[in-house]
């Protein structure tokens, strides 16, 4: 009785550390971001959507790691589905949209800013940033977690939980940069590449899907599976089709008519010059 | 015909854009539009949500036509897209003409019906019209005959809307 309860105690000790730990995650990131904003305030203006964009990305973060989607997380599937689109797909596309690296490069002295473009064009950061490797790190990791035994363990470890979830952020948010990223990519795959993968993509979450509907992982109930894998199918379209109308709309950035050149001023996303911009 | 090939397909021919680039491009943003609709759209709010005919899934599918089914619904909901930034692409060229995009949508969308209510459901039984009914003949009849009406509609307007210089012959 004694040892149980000491097990408990320990266990929901690991998940409050969890909580916190991504609270005060999400706080630093925050502001970073506001300090970026700070550092750079006497430079043209920021575009007040992207700061708000980056906000709603974090605040989706957080709803799905901490507070009670989390908790509920642990014993629904759907739950966790809900906490999942959160977390991989539209926390990332609304954080990529923020242009936290643009921000970045506008923010540091020259010589960091150097620093900084040299990783980005660096060749591991080349390879991670095709939308190919990182469709294969963000699918191929939902494949994995739902195919073998992952899914039951990552509730039953707070540590293996993190390692999750820290995998399904970075991945989502890779492969949302490397398909409809604004921020400098000085190896952005062409138009016709990104779709591609993003079809490949698209067909592999629906996939996934329904086979999650009718085969789901150990210890989940059927009918919460049902409706779990119909969140992920339906809620995963929306952000699906949201990444294709960016794509597409790049793209009708990027043929703009000569003669119609110039009526806009800003240079419109995904018509962003190749390679990072000089900071000064 | 994947996503990719309109994007391709533009750029190739950003440069011109004379009449008969632009008359291409419209029937061809029609009939990606017309058939991602169609597939993407009518299936699942008519059929999947509003009279619940279809089901997510019926577990009788094999792998391989479940795999099917991913690729086409990622494909019709791309093309979809697409279809509408071509349209936007060439109305900013040059005016649309609204009766050749028109026609190219209702072939598209039939051309997509006649194919899914014969090759889908019948030749390869992916999925049926309505489950549990006698007689399924009459289902098929209706989708095929409709299919087919709105196809041959498409190809007609195709053909009267069609640009009296180009030599291009209008394709369903």
């Amino acid at each position: 009785m004694e040892h149980q309860h000491d097990a408990a105690a320990h266990g929901a000790l690991g998940w409050a550390v969890l909580e916190v730990s991504v609270v005060a995650g999400v706080l630093v990131v925050a502001g970073a971001y506001a300090a970026g904003l700070r550092a750079s305030r006497h430079r043209s203006p920021w575009p007040a959507h992207r700061t708000a964009l980056f906000a709603s990305g974090l605040v989706c973060v957080a709803a799905a790691l901490a507070g009670p989607l989390a908790d509920a997380a642990r014993t629904s599937f759907t739950a966790h589905m809900a906490g999942h689109l959160l977390l991989g797909m539209l926390g990332p596309l609304l954080l990529v949209l923020g242009a936290p690296v643009t921000l970045a490069l506008r923010a540091m002295p020259v010589r960091r800013a150097r620093a900084l473009t040299r990783v980005l064009r660096s060749p591991p950061v080349r390879v991670l940033t095709h939308p190919a490797v990182a469709a294969v790190l963000a699918g191929g990791g939902l494949w994995v977690l739902y195919g073998t035994d992952l899914y039951p363990a990552m509730h039953a470890s707070p540590l293996v939980h993190a390692a999750v979830h820290a995998h399904v952020l970075l991945a989502g948010y890779l492969f949302t940069a490397s398909v409809v990223g604004v921020d400098p990519d000085p190896h952005r795959a062409s138009v016709a590449v990104r779709s591609g993968v993003l079809v490949v993509y698209v067909a592999a979450h629906s996939v996934l899907a329904k086979r999650l509907y009718a085969h789901p992982p150990a210890g989940v109930d059927a009918r919460d599976a049902e409706v779990g894998a119909q969140l992920m199918s339906y809620g995963g379209d929306v952000v699906d089709v949201a990444l294709v109308v960016l794509v597409a709309a790049g793209w009708y950035a990027a043929t703009r008519p000569r003669e119609a050149a110039g009526t806009r001023g800003e240079v419109v996303d995904g018509s962003r010059p190749r390679g990072a911009p000089h900071p000064e | 015909m994947a996503a990719s090939t309109p994007a391709e397909g533009s750029r190739r021919t950003t440069a011109r854009s004379g009449p008969a680039d632009l008359d291409r491009r419209t029937v061809l943003a029609g009939v990606l539009f017309g058939v991602g609709v169609a597939g993407s759209m009518v299936d699942l709010f008519v059929f999947h949500l509003a009279l619940q005919w279809h089901h997510f899934y019926d577990r009788s599918t094999t792998a391989v036509a479940i795999t099917a089914d991913g690729f086409f619904h990622a494909v019709t909901w791309s093309i979809t897209v697409w279809g509408l930034f071509l349209l936007a692409d060439v109305r900013r060229r040059a005016p649309v003409r609204w009766g050749r995009w028109t026609g190219a949508v209702l072939a598209g969308v039939g051309g997509f019906q006649l194919f899914d209510g014969v090759v889908d459901h019948k030749l390869l039984r992916i999925h049926q019209v309505r489950y549990g009914v006698e007689h399924l003949w009459v289902y098929d009849a209706v989708w095929i005959g409709s299919a087919v009406l709105v196809l041959l509609a498409g190809l007609v307007l195709l053909r009267r809307a069609r640009p009296d210089r180009s030599s291009a012959r209008p394709r369903g």
